[in-house]
């Protein structure tokens, strides 16, 4: 009868249940909506319109910044500021974020270390460049100190942009590398250390392992926050010279050769290269331990 | 060649001590150890059980006394000096390391050829009976599976001394009886001494051979299992060993008075006159029709055999007792306790 017809047709909300989608699931509408108009829009926008030339074929700002040393050079300058300061931003936040983890205060010392993140880059360099400057207290030290003749260059190069994205870098790497440190569990390096292991081996055999999984998404946020260095290669480095980085041949392209194609071409070719570090990263994941870092139950 | 303890002869503990800033968890221990013996500690939450545990293992530094491998003092060494096994509480397997290479991790640490580690690994396996499941990650074995892992890990390297943090205490009811009489067995095996954490002490009583009661970071009686649950020395180790009646009462002269009856033939020696406490298994108070004391029955629990009460004498006393017969909320019984089962302790301290 109708009872066994009723049966055989599941409600749309049950099927829909079973699917795991219910209404709190159109919360995450906003965020969607959010995403695709601020990132999927004018990421495709602005991939299209870089094969739209001002003049030449569809490939020909492509094959123009592929082709001009003053344009493909940017990428090795970016290269070279990133990487060093993503591994020394690494792994300086290692050390320190294990002796941290061991602090009573640990919250004092995690408030000193963070910051630099709300002072922002503009005024780290700022600040670099009055206290590191050739007139500056440093450089003055040094040289009433006898220490040195003339003034150390330590800004308006490399050195200073280096500085300066390792002042701004560090506490975002050293929160992550805390964060991954003390969720492993301390009576795994106490067993460690019954079973004979020394301090290295403890490290090597035991904390690192565990720590692998972090220390490569950590790299990689740390990398692409690096590679799309802006303001303080401006401010701190040589713009014309050594510092000058991917983002600020971007930039010329945009607002001082008013060539929006070009400007987007550089910026896809920035997105293209950080994507492939990621990927290369996340990729050697799968040599390391990717389960949880605690004991199995307890 | 099957895994034996390294041999000694005595482990000694001479006053360890170990505070915490202002608070001393531990005071003043004393214990020697016998090479093959079998040690529990027991005691509350709190009472400095694991701290003595841990200060063995090296893991804690302590604040005065010494310990003591026959002749080599060795409370200033490191963990990974004293060559000690430990089976930690949540086990602390290394969760990224096979079965295998957890078991042959110590032995890998002391620079063993290959050939060797695995010969042993397979003996330990053995031992623990998880021949086949050697290749798993720990994430991948159940408690009970995780649990053999981490003994076998503290035996393979032949430690004179196997040290264990309440080990049972995250597995069910029916493996943590299973286990008992594996560690056990385990222990008889391979020769060590071993000493054992707990706060319960059917495992401790069916365990070990000395029981270590601790309170409060001192030790409050050592003895066979048979000892304490007959003589306990003080009232808070009656607690402890089941004497759930622990009724403030008076001594004068021979006569001892609880809930405001005498009761006959109690043997007081342990008692001066005055305040006193008298410490009765509920299963040694039971209903009987000449019993000389009277109780209400507000709750009973049936127990196969015997209904377990607890109840009210007429002046408030709060009574656990036995019964074989059938008894109900709001019934009157009279209550009374072999002499030779009710001790009496001075209620001066409590």
């Amino acid at each position: 009868m109708s009872v066994t017809a009723a049966s055989e047709r599941i409600p749309w909300r049950v099927r829909l249940a079973l699917r795991e989608v219910d209404g709190v699931t159109l919360l995450v509408l906003p965020a969607v909506i959010f995403v695709v108009a601020l990132f999927v829009y004018p990421f495709l926008y602005g991939f299209v319109i870089s094969f739209q030339p001002k003049a030449g074929d569809w490939l020909a700002n492509y094959r123009k910044f592929f082709s001009e040393p003053f344009l493909y050079d940017t990428i090795f300058a970016t290269l070279w500021l990133a990487i060093p300061a993503t591994l020394i931003n690494v792994l300086i936040s290692i050390p320190v974020a294990m002796r941290v983890r061991l602090m009573r205060h640990r919250r004092i010392l995690t408030t000193i270390l963070v910051i630099p993140i709300t002072l922002g880059t503009v005024l780290i360099a700022e600040g670099l460049l009055t206290y590191l400057g050739a007139q500056g207290w440093f450089n003055r030290t040094l040289i009433s100190l006898g220490l040195v003749k003339t003034p150390v260059r330590l800004v308006h190069n490399y050195t200073g942009v280096m500085l300066s994205l390792i002042m701004s870098g560090f506490p975002f790497t050293f929160l992550l590398t805390l964060s991954y440190i003390t969720g492993i569990d301390p009576s795994l390096e106490q067993a460690a250390a019954t079973l004979g292991a020394k301090a290295r081996a403890r490290f090597v055999h035991i904390l690192l392992p565990l720590l692998a999984q972090g220390l490569a998404i950590n790299l990689c946020l740390s990398f692409v926050q690096t590679f799309s260095v802006f303001p303080s290669a401006v401010l701190l480095g040589a713009p014309a010279g050594d510092t000058r980085v991917i983002s600020l041949a971007a930039y010329q392209a945009a607002y001082e050769q008013y060539d929006a194609s070009m400007a987007s071409a550089i910026a896809m070719i920035m997105g293209f290269i950080q994507l492939g570090v990621v990927i290369l990263i996340l990729a050697g994941r799968r040599f390391v331990y990717r389960g949880a870092a605690g004991g199995g139950k307890g | 060649m099957a895994i034996a303890a390294r041999d000694f002869r005595e482990l000694k503990l001479d006053g360890m001590s170990r505070s915490f800033g202002t608070v001393n968890a531990l005071k003043g221990v004393s214990l020697n150890v016998r090479r093959g013996e079998f040690i529990a500690l027991l005691g509350p939450s709190g009472c400095g059980k694991s701290t003595a545990l841990n200060c063995l293992a090296g893991l804690l530094t302590l604040s005065s006394g010494s310990i003591w491998l026959d002749t080599t003092r060795i409370d200033r060494l490191k963990p990974e000096e004293r060559g000690f096994g430990m089976v930690f509480q949540n086990y602390a397997l290394f969760p990224h390391m096979s079965v295998r290479k957890n078991i042959g991790f110590g032995l890998a640490m002391q620079g063993r050829p290959r050939t060797e580690i695995a010969r042993k690994v397979d003996e330990a396996l053995a031992i623990v009976r998880l021949g086949d499941q050697g290749e798993k990650l720990p994430g991948q074995l159940s408690g009970g599976q995780q649990q053999r892992v981490a003994i076998a890990r503290a035996i393979v390297i032949e430690p004179p001394l196997v040290l264990m943090d309440e080990p049972l205490s995250n597995l069910d009811a029916k493996l943590r009886l299973e286990m008992r009489a594996e560690i056990r067995r385990i222990h008889e095996l391979i020769g060590s001494a071993t000493i054992y954490v707990t706060h319960d002490q059917e495992e401790a009583l069916s365990l070990a051979d000395r029981i270590v009661v601790m309170r409060d970071g001192v030790v409050r009686q050592v003895g066979t299992p048979e000892e304490l649950y007959a003589r306990p020395a003080h009232a808070d180790v009656a607690e402890f060993m089941g004497y759930r009646n622990l009724i403030r009462s008076r001594v004068s002269g021979a006569n001892v008075t609880v809930a405001g009856v005498d009761l006959q033939g109690t043997p007081v020696e342990g008692a001066p006159n005055g305040s006193a406490i008298v410490a009765i298994r509920p299963d040694d108070l039971r209903v009987r029709s000449n019993g000389a004391l009277t109780a209400t029955v507000e709750s009973a629990q049936y127990h196969g055999s015997t209904f377990y009460c607890f109840g009210k004498a007429p002046d408030g006393t709060e009574l656990y007792f036995c019964s074989s017969e059938k008894v109900g909320r709001g019934d009157t019984v009279r209550l009374s306790a072999d002499p030779k089962h009710v001790l009496v302790y001075d209620g001066g301290g409590r």
